[in-house]
């Protein structure tokens, strides 16, 4: 507080113009400020907090070697769940991963920029990453579900929340490719390669970094995701292992909605392990992206 | 490297290194990249087949008129009524309590980011932040379930129900935070610096400078940060499902029950219903007026935020 002058003064690279001593309301409105961004921070940490401690007993491996069970919450586990989760991952991952990657390949490196056609796409992939998750549940349930006839599987999940994350996708890998230096590209062309074998083997290998990072948060909107997974039958009680693609399924956050709607206590010390369970494993895609960012960080 | 003065991008768009001709290989790759992209077409021609062909026929049935300005919603009943006002009453004070908590909060957040914290402090507290982002819906509602009505709320307002659009928008707000943050910084950053010292150069504080000049040069974006966080807040469905409960109320009492258009669209939707029926149109022409609703907040947004990137730069 003391000097606050030379931390920013720094910030934006200009000799500091202000005045040593700070009125009343400045440092007010300073406090303010700073406690409207510790609310946010503040109830993350209760929110961990407390579903760790309600979660406390159960956080234990009948966790992931039960299956879910109705009459005996006390030895219920989210097994079944644990798995569901893998099998749609795994097939989402498979579908939006090179799907998107070579969209943003498209839009970054071949297409023709600021044409008619590039800004509709552009403004659509933009829309497409605000639509709410619920309406990609809309469009896999008449389009995948009943149209396609591929009813109330993991291949429908997976389509459907594959579609939901592929904005996500083509945004962090045009972002990625974006930063890449036209020196590599040109000195590739200049060799003689022609223009994809630029793009797949300089740019592409050079954005990689970038590319894993966006994808892994990508993929970790995925695994939170519940509301499409509603509409898609993935709430139907299941105590078995997906066997397919074309298997049942429940995934672990649909499996805490199941829980949290079952108002006896055992139930909600289950979903708050559960949760526990969750949290950590999109914590640690989290810290995977930002490790990855920070060590790969590139000065071109 | 950037000594070679070919490098130059005026130039390299004149000396173009690229093949005169290309090869049929390469054609048909191209083919493929461009149908890639062409899935995010498709995807939003899909959404929109998807939720339009059913909503015709459902008006078909019922008229237009008495889905807009009908007030019960009982779809799922024997003689059902579809009136859809109170889902839509519902949705808005839920948002409203939403955007109350999440746009001073998200818009002090950005100015604190932007303005007053160091770099190291913003290195460690916009990740943090984004964490927030990160979190599952369905782990929100539970937390708004069961933390913030039956631990806070109850001692607050004893009459309160245990379903509630209060604790729903409440942690709703929370969770739109870092969506309205993020974005309001990225436009405060593009805010030349030159404008913040001719600031101090008239002997303005920091918080004059803040308020007076950062906030009214990146208006266009905080605006477009504001129009997406209400988009997100009227899309949310698990909060709403799991903590507001699921009867249609025209009400404007946040301590009741409310159904929202998304958490009717998963309550109907995770039911057994027939294709045909009527109650399963529904579902559609629910989902219609949601998208079509976040679509134009959408539209807004970007359109705002491509406005503030072209006078800065």
């Amino acid at each position: 507080m003391s000097t606050p002058t030379a931390a920013s003064a720094a910030s934006h690279g200009a000799p500091s113009l202000r005045g040593s001593r700070q009125p009343l309301s400045d440092r007010v409105f300073r406090w303010a400020l700073f406690i409207s961004l510790t609310v946010g921070v503040v109830t993350l940490a209760v929110l961990i907090a407390y579903v760790t401690i309600k979660g406390w007993p159960r956080l234990n491996s009948t966790l992931w070697t039960n299956m879910p069970s109705i009459r005996r919450p006390e030895r219920a586990g989210a097994q079944s769940a644990i798995t569901g989760t893998l099998w749609v991952i795994g097939f989402t991952a498979l579908f939006a991963l090179p799907t998107g990657i070579l969209a943003a390949l498209h839009l970054e490196e071949f297409a023709k920029p600021n044409s008619r056609f590039q800004r509709l796409v552009e403004v659509n992939i933009q829309n497409l990453a605000a639509v709410p998750s619920i309406v990609y549940g809309i469009l896999g349930l008449a389009f995948f579900a009943r149209a396609l006839a591929l009813g109330q599987s993991v291949i429908t999940a997976s389509l459907t929340l594959s579609l939901l994350i592929l904005p996500i996708v083509i945004i962090s890998t045009r972002e990625a490719l974006r930063a890449v230096p036209r020196n590599i590209r040109d000195g590739s062309l200049a060799l003689g390669a022609t223009e994809w074998q630029t793009a797949y083997r300089q740019t592409l290998p050079a954005a990689i970094p970038g590319i894993a990072t966006g994808v892994i948060l990508a993929l970790s909107r995925a695994i939170g995701e519940a509301a499409p997974l509603l509409l898609l039958g993935a709430v139907t009680f299941i105590t078995f292992n997906p066997t397919g693609p074309l298997s049942g399924y429940t995934t672990l956050p649909i499996q805490i909605f199941n829980w949290t709607k079952d108002s006896r206590e055992e139930f909600q010390i289950l979903a708050s392990a559960t949760i526990v369970l969750l949290l950590v494993l999109l914590l640690a895609m989290n810290l995977a992206a930002i490790l990855i960012r920070n060590r790969t960080q590139k000065r071109w | 490297m950037s000594a070679s003065p070919t490098t130059a991008p005026d130039l390299a768009a004149e000396y173009s290194l690229r093949q005169t001709r290309s090869r049929a290989g390469e054609k048909v790759i191209r083919g493929i990249l461009l149908a890639a992209a062409a899935v995010s077409v498709l995807t939003t021609v899909g959404i929109v087949l998807s939720v339009v062909i059913p909503t015709i026929s459902f008006f078909s049935e019922i008229p237009v008129t008495d889905f807009l300005f009908g007030t019960v919603w009982t779809p799922l009943f024997a003689n059902g009524q579809f009136g859809v006002l109170p889902l839509i009453s519902g949705t808005i004070v839920i948002t409203v309590i939403a955007v109350i908590v999440a746009l001073p909060l998200g818009l002090g957040a950005a100015v604190y980011l932007s303005e007053y914290a160091s770099d190291r402090s913003r290195r460690i507290l916009k990740p943090t932040l984004e964490l927030l982002a990160g979190i599952p819906t369905v782990v929100f509602g539970f937390f708004a379930l069961e933390f913030v009505t039956q631990i806070l709320l109850v001692r607050i307002f004893p009459g309160i129900d245990i379903f509630n659009a209060l604790s729903a928008g409440l942690v709703m707000g929370v969770m739109i935070i870092p969506t309205i943050a993020s974005l309001s910084e990225d436009a405060m950053a593009a805010v030349p610096s030159g404008l913040r010292d001719g600031s101090y150069a008239l002997g303005s504080t920091k918080r004059q400078t803040a308020v007076k000049v950062v906030i009214p040069a990146a208006l266009s974006g905080i605006v477009a940060a504001f129009v997406l966080g209400i988009s997100r807040a009227i899309g949310e469905t698990m909060i709403v499902t799991i903590a507001a409960g699921l009867e249609p109320r025209l009400s404007l009492n946040p301590l009741q029950g409310m159904q929202t258009m998304t958490s009717f669209i998963a309550a109907a939707g995770s039911g057994d219903l027939s294709t045909g029926s009527i109650e399963y149109k529904s579902i559609f022409a629910v989902g219609f007026l949601l998208f079509l609703l976040t679509f134009i907040m959408n539209i807004i947004s970007i359109r705002l935020v491509r406005r503030y990137r072209q006078v800065y730069q």
